[in-house]
């Protein structure tokens, strides 16, 4: 763990790797006692800053666009629904998240293993070619000349910008990842430490590793799109296009999975103090991931022509579902650590003192476990489910699918880099965050309202009522029930924007205007402490402890189950059609 | 914890508890991937992406020849067809309608035809909600043998361009 005297000397002439050799540029945390790489610290800044401004455009087009579907609101003109359904999906889905996973990356391959960052010239190059492309990806939506979803399914076309635009992102996405792998490699080089890397670079590795494989189908369908759009190629395949979009599209979501539950375990960690039971299952589920999800571009292709039975039934099971399984035991893990730690600080009453006694003011730890419960519960299960072959028959672009993602990607993915950002801004930022009450508030404002939106949306899918539509009305197909479907939606979205712009808000507020931690460690948020009649040793040998996630795990199984069947019941009901 | 350098020897296989939930979890995955294959074999409703490359002139072409040889009636100046019990019906997307009305028969199978002449199109068959892709040069074969009588609507829901909430089209059943 910590370093010694025997580490090699830097390199002459140059920055030392190691952040523990003299003259390494970087300073040491007065909270964790961890040493800060100097350049890491203002690329995480600066990713963090872009991140979060994406996530406040696309928070903006989030509430327009959730006050349009509900139909007694109903507020844009037709051509501005689409051209913000657009912008909202890249601002959130590709920009907010991918500026978001670079800074994780920086972090992950430098402060854990005391490693300085490879270099800072590439990590310009980065954030310059994501900025330009992000905002040339923007201002062509918002000039109306990109009016294609983030889709953007062939043979409708964009201005060439557009795709350019998401070119130059993936590819400054890529460089940043390459940024990553070259720390990891001048830390083992340099052997800034001994043995294998951490947990929390482990997940980001998985994560670094996926994405490389799905900027690279980014790469493959949009350059042939963009040549196509300035008219110097023929146009590519429909077909050929949503299988390979959707290496990219549904791929990423992967990467966002890796990050999240990276993140899971790092403030696990931060609240109370967990660690993983077992070392090699969380890191076997990481793998499990790399090896089994680059598949998962099926999921979207389930009903196209084109593609029989045998593949679609062995692609969307990502090959016997192994992928699902790493998601399975991070759900017993994560929750199990969490457990094993309050346990052993001596919160042992029942099967679930632990969880009245968790450190729920602290909005890091409330943030994880919704994010958690959400990703989990909801859109595991719904995932899971409407990615069954012939389940998706009754699911596929309904708002089913839409209600499955907003509880993956933004219940999950969103809120866990939200509750991470409590810790992110006073530990790399220095300043402690100002009016806590209401940020101890807002992962439960951002949680419950992304449930409401996630399930409103579901269950109108549930109905027929169409995603990406601007009015159901119109077909007559729809009754009152759809409609109250995605009423409860809208007030979910009002909700959930209302703790997005508080959260904005909190970030903007307490970088500017936030007390400085200099020389001090930062404020503490709430974390689990041991009491006096602990007994630590007792339970951390007991393979059983964990009773409380035991139960939980097994609900969920018990829901899992119930929602699947109840889905192929419902399938038997229609029409027989092969 | 999981941002140190875990101690020497953390390489160990997983007990108790943990070990028990992965066994369970392994088990339903299990299940997942053969209720597919089970389904394919012995359940009636499956996608099995029957295709053939076709030109949308020429699709189009066949839609109108079905289309003046199995006209019976009009409904909103588009032809209602009726196919032969057993025979090829043929639909055609495009922005924003779906052509002709068809008319089929209760426990009868047809063979429908779908494809689309400009952009990429979502067949969704409501209330039943039943949804399938529909792509400009495939020509996408569903095997359907409607069960329940009555006016079913045909909703886009794959988005192609401003028109899209009002691409509508009927098929009903006698």
């Amino acid at each position: 763990m910590s370093l010694d005297a025997s580490l090699p000397l830097p390199p002459v002439g140059g920055t030392p790797t190691s952040l523990a050799a003299p003259g390494a540029q970087a300073r040491r945390c007065e909270t964790t006692g961890l040493s800060v790489c100097l350049a890491a610290q203002q690329f995480i800044k600066l990713n963090a800053v872009s991140a979060v401004v994406f996530l406040l455009l696309g928070g903006i087009a989030a509430i327009l666009l959730a006050l349009t579907r509900w139909q007694a609101v109903h507020l844009l003109p037709v051509d501005w629904f689409y051209r913000i359904l657009t912008f909202h999906g890249l601002n959130m889905l590709i920009f907010w998240i991918l500026f978001f996973e670079v800074a994780v990356l920086y972090f992950a391959c430098t402060v854990p293993l005391k490693s300085r960052l490879f270099s800072r010239k590439i990590a310009w190059a980065s954030f310059a070619m994501m900025l330009s492309g992000a905002v040339m990806v923007d201002y062509i939506i918002l000039r109306g000349q990109a009016d294609v979803l983030m889709t953007s399914y062939l043979p409708l076309l964009a201005h060439p910008l557009f795709y350019l635009g998401i070119i130059l992102v993936a590819v400054g996405t890529l460089t940043g990842v390459f940024n990553f792998f070259a720390t990891l490699y001048i830390a083992k080089r340099d052997r800034t430490y001994e043995g294998s890397v951490p947990l929390v670079t482990f997940g980001a590795t998985a994560a670094a590793i996926i994405a490389v494989v799905t900027l690279l189908h980014g790469a493959i369908v949009m350059i042939p799109t963009f040549t196509y759009s300035m008219g110097w190629t023929g146009q590519p395949d429909p077909m050929w296009y949503r299988m390979i979009w959707w290496g990219l599209g549904h791929q990423s979501q992967q990467v966002n999975v890796c990050a999240m539950v990276a993140i899971w375990y790092l403030i696990a960690h931060l609240a109370t103090g967990a660690k993983p039971v077992n070392e090699t299952v969380c890191r076997g589920a990481f793998v499990l991931y790399i090896l089994f999800i680059n598949l998962a571009s099926a999921h979207h292709l389930l009903v196209d022509p084109g593609v029989g039975s045998a593949w679609k039934i062995w692609n969307t099971s990502y090959a016997m579902y192994l992928a699902v399984l790493a998601s399975m035991i991070h759900g017993f893990t994560v929750p199990a650590s969490v457990e094993m730690a309050m346990r052993e600080k001596g919160y042992v009453k029942g099967l679930f003192g632990w969880v009245m006694s968790a450190p729920w003011r602290n909005p890091a730890f409330a943030g994880f476990v919704l994010s958690l419960v959400i990703f989990g519960f909801i859109g595991g299960i719904t995932g899971v489910t409407l990615g069954t072959q012939q389940i998706n028959i009754i699911a596929h672009n309904t708002l089913r699918i839409t209600g499955h993602f907003h509880a993956t990607v933004v219940g999950g993915t969103s809120l866990a880099f939200m509750a991470v950002t409590y810790y992110v801004i006073p530990l790399i930022f220095r300043r402690d965050f100002i009016w806590r009450s209401a940020a101890r508030m807002q992962p439960w404002l951002f949680g419950i309202g992304i449930l409401l939106v996630s399930l409103g949306m579901s269950f109108a899918g549930s109905l027929g009522a169409p995603r990406r539509d601007y009015d159901i009305d119109s077909s007559g197909a729809f009754g009152p029930a759809a409609h109250l479907f995605l009423g409860v939606m809208g007030v979910g979205a009002i909700l959930a924007v209302i703790g997005l712009f508080l959260f904005v808000l909190l970030c903007v507020g307490t970088i500017l205007f936030g007390p400085k931690t200099d020389g001090r460690a930062m404020a503490d948020w709430g974390t689990a402490k041991a009491l006096a009649n602990a007994q630590p040793e007792a339970i951390a040998e007991d393979h059983w402890a964990m009773k409380g996630t035991i139960a939980l795990t097994f609900v969920f199984l018990a829901s899992f189950a119930v929602y699947y069947f109840a889905n192929w019941k419902a399938l038997a009901d229609v029409w027989p059609v092969r | 914890m999981s941002l140190a350098i875990p101690e020497r020897g953390w390489f160990k296989a997983p007990a108790g508890a943990e070990k028990l939930w992965i066994g369970l979890a392994l088990l339903w995955c299990l299940v997942m991937s053969v209720m597919m294959p089970f389904w394919h074999f012995r359940g009636k409703q499956n996608s099995r992406g029957e295709a053939y490359a076709v030109q949308p002139a020429a699709f189009q072409a066949r839609v109108e020849q079905f289309a003046a040889a199995n006209k019976v009636g009009e409904l909103a100046g588009v032809p209602i067809v009726e196919p032969a019990p057993g025979g090829d019906a043929y639909l055609l997307a495009r922005m924003w309608s779906w052509y002709p009305v068809l008319k089929l028969r209760q426990g009868e199978t047809y063979r429908l035809h779908l494809s689309a002449l400009d952009l990429q199109h979502g067949f969704s068959l409501q209330p039943l909600n039943m949804n399938f892709q529909v792509l400009p040069g495939y020509d996408h074969v569903l095997t359907l043998t409607p069960t329940s009588k009555g006016e079913f609507t045909i909703v886009c829901n794959e988005f192609c361009g401003i028109g899209h909430d009002k691409m509508f089209g009927k098929i009903l059943v006698e």
